[in-house]
């Protein structure tokens, strides 16, 4: 589904991802960990094709074809979506009319009719009980005021809404308490299907008690240093970062 | 290039030229120039007084000059003070109107044609041509309810005593420059009177079109609701694209007597001037005055300005009524090089009298735009209220937003309340629904008009909707 072909990016001219590979396929979960400012976010900014970094050299492939010419919104209606590390906050605009937006976007690039304002509301009162969310959220602003796990929630509540065929997942764990990450990580077990896939980045490992990774990747100073099964992230947890980073100098 | 940067601008589409010959007397402005106005339209000896007074005031003023609006000093030996589509405007009925009018006003969109809008509910047009009324549709249909709604010409001729008794009674002639140049000059504009217990059964508008390059437009406005009555009129401009900067100088006054109710709302869309130049354009310098007159009134100012090259303008009410209301909800919209210098004057000299004001100044490009607002508590205003609510949105980095909030209270149990906001679009929101699948113009529309959304719910339906079409249009590849 995703194929990232040593990949180069930079932001203001400062190299910050340098020669990624990555193979993602349908049905597949993996994780992605590694030590704060070492590219994890810059990663899944670059797949979606945030405008403020420049891919210097390499591709992304989803779906066989190459995206890198494709603009945010373009990935975003091809079905890659990426629930944000710090959701942003949006005064003014109503959350309900926002994830209406997006949806029919959706539809209509799928030539199906928009949904208006009332059978949306059925659609989204049951993707609210699917993410276990307060429905009092969506009369709100978008994230506007929301605590950290409340923003966290509305993430996956887009990813309910969207459907996505690749999901990349920045710290989606983080900042949440022992009950809002297994609300989180049911919701992402439901939307998990054989013919998607997820990334999930993460720096810890307790998100991967509730969400079982098939691979997990250690992302150190814009590379991919080491890669493995689910047991990799448990002997993360044990025995940090250092020896894997150590290991990896050693060898070149 | 980042994404708030680069900055284009959506082609005016209001800039065409109608070929339509035009009685245009030469450039300059003397006494008699005044004089020679006041003879074409055969106005009785009141009206020439008035002028004459107003001319006479305007050549001791001098031109008023602001720290926060910028341009060459205006020759007005150089402007056209009259200039009336011909054979003369002055029509019987619709069907005499030159049909390259009608087609002028119908590429604007304004049918000058009694037909039912869309939303079934007809609504009342007076279109004004450079200096003239050209038709007032409904006319009929208004008067049997005794509701007078015609060009300000006509009603010099028909309603002389209530002109007599108005005009100047809110905006007197000497009260400020423009102001003064306007009562000197005027050639037309709109006159409305509702009768005592009347609610007007449908929206009465003006349509102003300034046409001949080098014309000034200076139209008057005046609309009488009497006791227990009820209007909501509206106001559209636009003006055809030249090198050469254009005055607008008009005067909108506005009295309402006991229990009466106005709602006057604005949509401007003169032409800006050249986006990157900021060559030619609308000079948009306005007086618009309230009175609330008698106890118990309500004046409602609802403006969405997005034209103009320089926007000078500051609809105000008196309240002089016990109990009665005055707002002002507004949205201005400066890009490229505009400038708007705009807000609100609330002077509270009825006990009890409460206003709001509502004030969203969007700015973008390297445009700039103030907010300049005055809520005056006279001695006699007994336990007057004003909520004053100023936020201003900037777009990218280059513009610049200020206000300037003045408040006078002479009266202890009067109380003024302030709030104030600025904020900006972020790269990262428009990020955020680009990632969802919406695209910029659509994420910009969005949250403008989460912005806007106060001053559009107080604008009738079918303006919200072009205000809402109008700020899209206006930002469209502010973000690129
Ligand atoms: N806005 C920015 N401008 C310049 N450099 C940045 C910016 N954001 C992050 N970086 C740098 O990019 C590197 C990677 O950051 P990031 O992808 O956020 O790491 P992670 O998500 O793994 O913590 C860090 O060195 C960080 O300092
Ligand atoms: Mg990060």
């Amino acid at each position: 589904m995703l194929e990232i072909r040593d990949l180069h990016a930079c932001r203001d001219e400062k190299e910050i991802l340098k020669g990624i590979n990555l193979s993602v396929k349908s049905g597949e979960i993996h994780a992605i960990m590694g030590p704060n400012g070492s590219g994890k976010s810059t990663l899944a900014k670059v797949v979606v094709g945030h405008p403020a970094y420049t891919v210097t050299s390499g591709d992304i492939l989803y779906q066989g074809k190459s995206i890198l010419e494709e603009n945010p919104e373009q990935r975003a209606l091809d079905g890659i979506f990426m629930a944000f590390q710090y959701p942003v906050e949006i005064p003014g605009v109503n959350n309900a009319n926002f994830l209406r937006l997006a949806y029919n976007a959706k539809r209509t690039f799928q030539g199906q009719e928009e949904l208006d304002p009332l059978e949306f509301d059925d659609l989204l009162q049951e993707k609210l009980k699917l993410v276990e969310m307060d429905p009092s959220f969506i009369n709100r602003s978008v994230n506007e005021g929301f605590s950290g796990g409340e923003k966290k929630k509305n993430e996956i509540l887009q990813m309910a809404i969207l459907e996505p065929q690749l999901s990349i997942l920045d710290e989606t764990d983080s900042g949440l308490d022992i009950d809002a990450l297994r609300e989180v990580a049911n919701g992402v077990n439901k939307l998990m299907q054989p013919d998607r896939a997820m990334i999930l980045v993460t720096h810890y490992q307790r998100l991967l008690n509730y969400v079982q990774p098939d691979f997990v990747h250690v992302l150190s100073a814009g590379r991919i240093v080491k890669s493995g099964g689910k047991d990799l992230a448990l002997e993360l947890e044990d025995r940090g970062y250092d020896w894997v980073i150590d290991q990896q100098t050693a060898e070149v | 290039m980042s994404t708030l940067e680069s900055i284009a601008n959506q082609e005016y589409k209001y800039g065409f030229r109608s070929d339509i010959e035009s009685d245009v007397i030469p450039k300059g402005l003397t006494e008699d120039t005044v004089r020679l106005i006041s003879a074409r339209k055969n106005e009785p000896a009141f009206m020439l007084e008035f002028r004459l007074k107003a001319f006479r005031h305007w050549q001791k003023m001098e031109e008023p000059h602001w720290a926060n609006v910028d341009y060459p000093a205006i020759d007005y030996q150089d402007i056209i003070y009259y200039a009336a589509p011909k054979p003369k405007a002055k029509k019987k009925s619709l069907d005499e109107v030159d049909p390259e009018l009608l087609k002028t006003f119908d590429k604007l969109g304004i049918s000058l044609t009694e037909q039912k809008r869309l939303s079934g509910v007809p609504i009342a047009v007076d279109a004004v041509f450079d200096s003239v009324s050209v038709a007032t549709t409904f006319k009929k249909d208004l008067l049997k309810h005794g509701i007078i709604f015609c060009s300000f010409s006509e009603a010099v001729q028909e309603y002389p005593e209530l002109v007599e008794k108005y005009l100047g009674s809110v905006v007197p002639t000497t009260d400020n420059f423009f102001a003064a140049l306007n009562s000197a000059v005027f050639s037309d504009g709109s006159f409305c009177y509702i009768p005592p217990d009347t609610v007007c059964p449908m929206d009465l508008s003006t349509y102003f079109r300034i046409n001949t390059e080098g014309a000034g437009q200076f139209e008057r406005t005046l609309i009488i609701c009497d006791r227990n009555s009820k209007v909501s009129y509206l106001e559209g401009c636009t003006a055809p694209m030249f090198d050469t900067n254009q005055l607008h100088a008009a005067v909108v006054e506005l009295v309402a007597l006991e229990n009466a109710e106005i709602k006057y709302s604005t949509v401007q869309n003169w032409f800006a001037g050249d986006p990157k130049t900021g060559k030619g354009g609308i000079y948009n310098f306005v007086t618009k005055r309230g009175k609330c007159l008698g106890d118990h009134s309500h004046i409602s100012w609802t403006q969405v300005e997005t034209g103009s090259a320089i926007t000078w303008k500051y609809p105000s009410c008196i309240l002089q009524g016990d109990y009665s209301k005055g707002e002002f909800y507004s949205v201005a919209l400066t890009n490229n090089l505009q400038q708007a210098d705009t807000g609100t004057k609330m002077i509270h000299i009825g006990k009890n009298t409460t206003s709001t004001i509502i004030s969203k100044g969007i700015s973008a490009g390297k445009s700039t735009n103030a907010y300049r607002g005055m809520v005056s508590m006279k001695k006699s205003a007994t336990n007057a209220r004003n909520f004053t609510q100023c936020d201003s949105m900037l777009i990218g980095s280059n513009c610049a937003a200020n206000t300037f909030p003045v408040i006078e209270v002479q009266n202890k149990t009067a109380r003024v309340e302030h709030e104030a906001s600025t904020s900006k679009i972020s790269e990262d929101q428009l990020f955020y629904f680009r990632q969802r699948g919406i695209e910029t113009e659509e994420a910009m529309s969005a949250i403008i008009n989460g912005f806007c959304k106060e001053v559009f719910r107080e604008l009738p339906g079918e303006f919200a909707v072009e205000a809402t079409r109008l700020l899209g249009l206006k930002l469209e590849n502010t973000v690129g």
